[in-house]
């Protein structure tokens, strides 16, 4: 059987990924590579990250079966890899904990990151909380104001907000503020980036880290269903909880499904549907798709979950959709809202938006198959980030 | 020979160094620009540095950041700044330009088109910010294949091995980043400045430049004794922001004048020169 072993040693992915930063961050990189490589095979460390995702973190997380929700769509049964459950809500946290263990391990006392939502910016306030590190947060200044709790959130955890007013004001511009901060307090302080995108190794570590759930997947799903899944759903912005489910499944022949934000629609400008509408190019470090004019300048997306907004896409996605081991497909602002109340309907459990672009697929995937067939959805994060959005959708005020 | 080595040849000549001014395409408007780059040369600029605005310049400060929105406030794009670079040259046969950008704007271009409309509208160097010499290797033949010199930066966290790497591939000049962090910083320090620079003549034949944080004469007076050329950016582009359009070319006129005559007045150690041999 063939087996997967990418990236090569510059951090490609077929043509994707690499390493495409101004000289003053190279050395940077560089020394993080070695460090994380040193790291990666290191059993002291390895077991410092499984104590503290056992205890601190609390997992395993389990796989649930949706069953009335799988009865009422009528078709293959879903089933759910509760990401959800992870302290403070979402799989962010696997990543953001094993960067910080790194960066203690790499002596460095300040952890900055980027956030859009803001999930991400509180798994590492969180972690830098648990550590005792001096932690700063950039957020694009209209993120800030839509995502108010969150802000608050990592200002109790003890972190710095510092809100991005340039570009477009969104995730991406904080993505280039937290670079910038780095390139210039590089000596004291470790970057976490948040997802499977950046300039390499972050691609491949971040991965790694997420890479838990795809294993204890596998596990879980001999023990409790003597069998692997039919198919693996999983949403894709940056992509690193999709990356996280699919990895350690790539040598395998299971169907593999990333789903994007579609927004208003993918024949709209309105959407942030990546690896569907977009054109390979270089942005934050890496060659991916990306979201761009013809002059090649980056331009706005829209999500209603501002997890999925975001203009690239990690650069192993972009390798595994033109290599075809995965597929990808956008679901609508519409289609997501709908998943996400009939989870909340059939099943108790409060999606994230995220998250709820994955089910979408998922309903619309089980009725054309046989009972017996199973979907294995990542349900990546929980939903209580976003009643003030979908009380919008559905003209509530609170 | 080319516009840059002829430039550097004379400048070695008169016992002078460059002063390499860089500007924003498009900043404060597309229709400025090609009066701007001759303020730029009459008051005493010898090679031009123009920046391709980008949405996401991820290497630059707030004041390259807010030219570059301007800038794209008015849609300039690539094919714009080219079509700037062809005008100018209707009556400017000599002084370098240089192209200085991130790698998007290029790759949605293509290699082959850019580089060729480049050599046509004459384009005498580029420098992408974003492709460091690992990435470049196919980059850089298709700017060699036109005669454009592909410039690089090093930095003082560049180790030995790289700048070997940039030695073998740059042309032109190398572009020294004379501190850690993004442009527009404000401190240089001139002492590891020499010190580094020191270290990099014994592998890197061609003129260095250097940028980042000059901020004033006195600075570039004391960067010209130890190096070819020095490169001026935010400081330009802060005094473009804070004037009335009407007095946009006066002021910056008046600012690259005043470094100029700093520059001169510098008294370079002649082991710093480049040798006329390797130009």
């Amino acid at each position: 059987m063939k087996v997967y072993d990418l990236p090569d040693s510059h951090g490609h992915f077929g043509p994707y990924g690499g390493i495409f930063v101004a000289e003053t961050l190279i050395s940077a990189l560089e020394d993080l590579r070695i460090q994380y490589e040193r790291y990666r095979s290191d059993a002291d460390f390895q077991a410092e990250f499984a104590h503290e995702l056992k205890h601190y973190v609390g997992r395993p997380t389990p796989i649930y079966h949706a069953k009335r929700w799988s009865a009422q769509l009528g078709g293959a049964q879903i089933l759910l890899k509760r990401e959800d459950l992870n302290h403070t809500g979402a799989h962010k946290i696997n990543n953001a904990m094993g960067q910080a263990l790194l960066a203690r391990r790499m002596g460095k006392s300040r952890v900055i990151a980027e956030t859009g939502a803001g999930q991400h910016g509180v798994a590492t306030a969180t972690v830098a909380a648990r550590y005792g590190m001096e932690c700063v947060i950039y957020m694009g200044s209209v993120d800030v104001e839509r995502q108010a709790a969150n802000v608050y959130r990592m200002k109790l955890l003890g972190a710095e907000v510092i809100p991005v007013e340039s570009g477009s004001r969104t995730l991406k511009d904080a993505l280039n503020e937290a670079m910038r901060d780095w390139v210039t307090n590089v000596a004291d302080t470790f970057y976490i980036i948040g997802t499977v995108a950046g300039p390499h190794p972050y691609p491949m570590m971040v991965r790694d880290f997420q890479a838990i759930i795809g294993r204890e997947a596998i596990t879980q799903m001999q023990e409790d269903y003597g069998r692997q899944p039919d198919a693996l759903i999983a949403c894709v912005g940056g992509g690193s909880n999709a990356i996280g489910l699919f990895y350690p499944y790539l040598d395998s022949s299971i169907r593999m499904i990333g789903v994007e934000a579609a927004g208003h629609g993918v024949e709209t400008d309105q959407h942030a549907a990546t690896l569907t509408k977009g054109r390979p190019g270089v942005l934050h470090g890496n060659r991916t798709y990306l979201i761009q004019d013809e002059n090649g300048q980056i331009v706005e997306t829209h999500s209603i979950s501002a997890g999925l907004d975001y203009p690239g896409v990690g650069p192993e996605h972009a390798w595994l959709k033109d290599s075809g081991r995965a597929e990808y497909f956008g679901i609508t602002d519409e289609q997501a809202l709908e998943a996400f109340h009939a989870l909340c309907h059939y099943e108790g459990i409060i999606p994230a938006l995220e998250s709820s672009h994955a089910l979408a697929y998922a309903a619309r995937l089980a009725p054309a198959l046989t009972s017996d067939k199973l979907l294995l959805v990542n349900l990546s994060g929980r939903g209580d980030k976003d009643m003030p959005t979908v009380a919008r959708a559905s003209h509530i005020t609170f | 020979m080319s516009r840059i080595s002829t430039l550097f040849g004379k400048l070695l000549q008169n016992r002078r160094k460059a002063l390499i001014p860089f500007i924003t395409a498009g900043d404060p408007e597309p229709g400025m620009m090609v009066p701007l780059m001759h303020e730029l040369v009459q008051a005493g600029a010898d090679v031009i540095e123009l920046g391709v605005p980008f949405s996401d310049p991820m290497a630059d400060g707030p004041t390259i950041q807010r030219s570059s929105e301007r800038a794209l406030k008015h849609r300039v794009s690539l094919q714009d700044v080219l079509a700037m670079v062809e005008e100018f040259r209707e009556s400017d046969s000599s002084t370098p330009v240089v192209l200085m950008g991130y790698a998007n704007p290029v790759e949605a271009m293509g290699y082959d088109a850019f580089t060729a409309r480049a050599k046509a509208c004459g384009v005498d160097g580029v420098l992408i910010v974003d492709y460091p010499p690992e990435e470049s290797v196919e980059w850089v033949e298709y700017l060699k294949r036109q005669n454009i010199a592909p410039i690089f930066l090093l930095s003082p966290t560049t180790p030995q091995r790289r700048v070997e790497r940039v030695a073998s591939l740059a042309e032109g000049y190398v572009y020294y980043v004379s501190l850690k962090g993004v442009t527009g910083s404000l401190h240089l320090d001139l002492h590891d400045v020499a010190e580094k620079l020191d270290g990099l003549r014994s592998r890197i034949s061609i003129p260095i430049g250097v940028g980042f944080g000059i901020r004033d004469g006195a600075t570039a007076r004391a960067v010209a004794e130890l190096a070819d050329a020095v490169v001026v950016g935010s400081r330009i582009i802060e005094e473009i922001e804070r004037s009335p359009k009407a007095e946009v070319l006066t002021n910056v006129h008046r600012l690259v004048k005043s470094l100029r005559i700093a520059i001169d007045a510098a008294s370079p150690a002649p082991s710093a020169a480049v040798k006329l041999t390797h130009l």
